[in-house]
């Protein structure tokens, strides 16, 4: 599928090879029970799978993958850290079939949807069957912008997409307003609050590095 | 050749994962990630030029500073156990009640 839009058997065995790496770094996360060490992976999982976005020419979903997931979460998780243990609690043996069943049917299902669409850059699909064609045809000719969803989203839509700019940044102000900064802010008054006990942020130690 | 670079690097990329999954230490674990992200830059860039889309070198230039932002914060939290110093305060870690870990 992916060879006869691609061209060529190489690309066909980057797009295999990092779909392992992808798997493989799955696997490791779900296995591990060290914090840190799944936040590290968890960095390399959205920088593989920003990468494979790119390879399958969705450059705005690669480039909103490695901001968010490879950037942003590892900043958020680590913080998420300091305010508790480092290593997970051990599981109890059968704790793990239910979460593995609802993954499974998930996995099926979603396995059985693929089966419906259409393929890779199909000119009959219903995402082409709309105005899709018209865009393709006009799209270099208005915006000069090599990738039609980027011209969409950034020209086409601009001031739409400047909207939903508006309305992410002005959250994310509010949260950190509300959260605070430095000495007064809601995490230093959390370690500062319990004089005996754990305290967070300190205390724990982890197995690896220390 | 440039589809045989490109190789070279997903192998180096399996190597680093090795060393991020093995790791003894966090540090091996930090650079490992570190260095995937430069591996990752690298990717992107020979792929623009193996699928004829030089304009991806644009975007690996934006994957680099990215990956600047999750290193930074992975060493400002060995360094301060905490994100709200700001970098220019060069205080000691241990009056802040943190260890650096080292």
């Amino acid at each position: 599928m992916t060879d006869a839009v691609l061209g060529g058997t190489g690309t066909a065995l980057i797009n295999i090879l990092l779909l392992a790496i992808l798997f493989v770094v799955a696997i490791a996360i779900a296995r591990l029970r060290s914090l840190f060490a799944i936040v590290m992976l968890s960095g390399v999982y959205s920088l593989v799978s920003a990468a494979w976005y790119i390879l399958v020419d969705a450059v705005d979903v690669g480039f909103t993958e490695a901001a968010v997931g490879a950037g942003m979460s590892t900043a958020v998780l680590l913080a998420a850290m300091l305010l508790t243990a480092r290593t997970a609690k051990p599981e109890k043996p059968f704790s793990r079939i239910g979460p593995f069943i609802v993954c499974a049917a998930a996995g099926i299902m979603l396995l059985y949807a693929t089966i419906d669409l259409p393929p890779l850059g199909d000119p009959a699909s219903p995402a082409n069957s709309g105005v899709g064609l018209t865009y393709l045809q006009v799209n270099w000719y208005d915006t000069g912008v090599p990738n039609v969803v980027t011209s969409v989203l950034a020209s086409y839509r601009g001031f739409d997409t400047l909207g939903e700019t508006a309305v992410v940044f002005t959250a994310g102000l509010a949260v950190v307003l509300l959260l605070g900064f430095g000495e007064r802010s809601l995490a230093d008054t959390l370690r500062r609050a319990p004089k005996s006990g754990t305290r967070p942020g300190t205390v724990h130690k982890d197995g690896d590095g220390t | 050749m440039t589809l045989a670079a490109l190789f070279a690097v997903l192998i180096g990329m399996c190597l680093l994962l090795v060393r991020a999954l093995l790791g003894p230490t966090l540090y091996d674990r930090v650079l490992a990630v570190n260095s995937f992200g430069t591996k990752t830059v690298l990717v992107i860039g020979l792929l623009g030029y193996v699928m004829g889309r030089t304009d991806f070198l644009d975007i690996a230039i934006l994957y680099t500073l990215i990956n600047f932002v999750a290193t930074i914060a992975i060493l400002k939290f060995f360094r301060y156990r905490s994100f709200q110093v700001p970098l220019a305060r060069r205080a000691d870690p241990a009056a802040r009640g943190g260890d650096s870990n080292g």
